[in-house]
């Protein structure tokens, strides 16, 4: 399992790069092995609001539906496109081309380091 | 229930074969068994085109024997065991008085007064004790070997050509073995019931054997296989893979409230069998006319409807008529599929329905169950 320290992550087992004043998301190495084959992603619209805490987008596998929450408050600047026709990059590249939204985000909440997170998902 | 003694879950005689093929685990009837060792899709995709390897040790194996094994069946089981012959399967129901579902079980005549009774892991307590108990007026005696079988499938169109590639397998009933058929072999000095049986929609074959020699049996078929595209898959794929042939799953489609007849399982139950069977007066009664039927439903776009999801006549109707039992995004098909329990009224092919998917209504019609069949050569 794959945990890349330079980011920041959530219990909701997201992913948050920072940069500047905008935080890109995605789910986790963990929580995509746990969902399955990803065979579909539901983002919101480019512009939405996001509200920490609060559901914006669902991620379908054969077996499940787990949800992908905003971990920031702020404005969803950008989604990504690219999982509509290939949602297995959610499997495949979690931390890379399986990111999903972008928030220009108005504060940013503490938020766990890789080993912080790492000891959550240890069982 | 079936936990073990100290309360743990139980593990599979394979557990350290999934263990170092780095399988992901689920917890199912108490047993921690593999739901995917790589990925769902690419299990599913390799029993429907080359070969699947699937442990099913965690479901429960049950022996008649006696002189009076077939008519004890024939009473306890909704079907005509007595009819089979030695070598034969058949897919059973055990009815509760009120003609619902305890269990569905596949039952192998593997002697003149023997047979296996193969239940779900989860009804492994109620399974044996309605067979011992309605055994119990007839000569024969009822044991639950469960902790003593494993049980290996091995699924998909090139099941047979590996299987009769793996050294040290002897099966001198092989040529011809017809489908619903079983035979022993030996695999390397361990006897092995070899059956032409599975729930995948595929051809393939199950084998029955003493949970220590199991891992070498996997071993080399997964060996024998993997020139073939062979590779194990764990539940998911079980699951998606039984659900596009429409098989239906107990706890989903079949429980104690629904009739064999709801469920499409009418053909099952023998009415007028000499003693009749348990659950005969309410299967002869049959459904109330306003009983939920079991349906197929497909949809367009990606958005599965999945089990306990409600059903609705229309897009605004306040009340549903019926709901999902299980449904996914179908691997094979690439729409979304589900069977479900609906009204009377809206159980007729091409009919129109709704599914609230989290509360969007998705559309979706009902058509003609399996979902998929494979081509019979």
């Amino acid at each position: 399992m794959t945990l890349p320290a330079d980011l920041k992550y959530t219990s909701e087992h997201e992913w948050v790069a920072v940069d500047g004043d905008i935080a890109r998301i995605g789910i986790t190495d963990y929580a995509a092995d746990k969902l399955g084959d990803v065979v579909f992603v539901d983002l919101p619209q480019a512009g939405t609001p996001a509200v920490a805490g609060r559901v914006v987008g669902e991620i379908e596998s054969t077996k499940s539906v787990g949800e992908l929450y905003a971990p920031v408050d702020g404005e969803i600047v950008e989604v990504n496109e690219a999982l509509a026709d290939d949602p297995s990059l959610v499997n495949s590249d979690p931390y890379g081309a399986g990111w999903m939204i972008a928030v220009r985000f108005t504060g940013l909440p503490e938020l766990l380091s890789a080993d912080e997170y790492a000891a959550l998902t240890a069982e | 229930m079936t936990e073990a003694p100290d309360g743990t879950a139980r593990r599979s005689p394979l557990d350290a074969v999934h263990v170092a093929a780095g399988a992901s685990f689920t917890d199912f009837a108490g047993w921690q068994m593999p739901v995917r060792y790589s990925s769902d899709l690419a299990e599913h995709r390799a029993v429907r085109e080359a070969a699947g390897l699937f442990d099913l040790s965690h479901m429960a194996e049950i022996v008649v024997l006696g002189p009076e094994a077939a008519a004890a069946l024939d009473h306890a089981l909704a079907g005509r065991l007595s009819a089979i012959e030695e070598g034969q399967a058949k897919y059973s129901l055990l009815l509760a008085e009120d003609g619902g579902i305890i269990d569905d079980l596949v039952v192998y005549r593997t002697g003149p007064d023997r047979y296996l009774v193969v239940a779900n892991a989860g009804n492994r307590i109620p399974a044996a004790e309605a067979l011992r108990e309605r055994a119990s007026g007839f000569d024969c005696v009822v044991e639950d070997e469960s902790d003593d079988v494993a049980l290996i499938a091995l699924q998909g169109p090139r099941a047979e050509e590996i299987l009769r590639e793996v050294e040290g397998f002897d099966i001198p009933g092989l040529d011809g073995l017809r489908y619903y058929r079983a035979v022993t072999g030996d695999f390397r000095g361990h006897e092995v019931l070899i059956a032409r049986t599975g729930y995948t929609g595929e051809d393939g074959f199950e084998f029955f054997l003493a949970p220590d020699a199991a891992p070498a049996l996997w071993d080399a078929l997964a060996e024998t296989g993997a020139g073939a595209g062979l590779i194990p898959c764990g539940l998911a794929a079980r699951d998606t893979l039984r659900l596009e042939a429409g098989m239906p799953l107990y706890g989903h489609e079949l429980t104690r409230e629904t009739l064999p007849h709801q469920v499409g399982l009418g053909r099952v139950p023998v009415l007028g069998k000499p003693g009749g069977f348990v659950g005969e007066e309410a299967v002869a009664a049959g459904p109330a006319a306003d009983a939920r039927v079991l349906v197929g439903l497909a949809a367009e776009g990606r958005r599965a409807g999945r089990a306990d999801y409600e059903v609705f006549a229309a897009e605004d109707a306040a009340d549903a008529a019926g709901v999902i039992t299980s449904g996914a995004l179908s691997p094979t098909l690439g729409h979304p599929v589900a069977m479900a329990l609906v009204d009377p009224a809206l159980a007729e092919v091409g009919t129109t329905v709704f599914i609230d998917v989290r509360g969007t209504r998705i559309p979706a019609t009902v058509v003609t169950l399996p979902f998929y069949s494979r081509k019979k050569s």
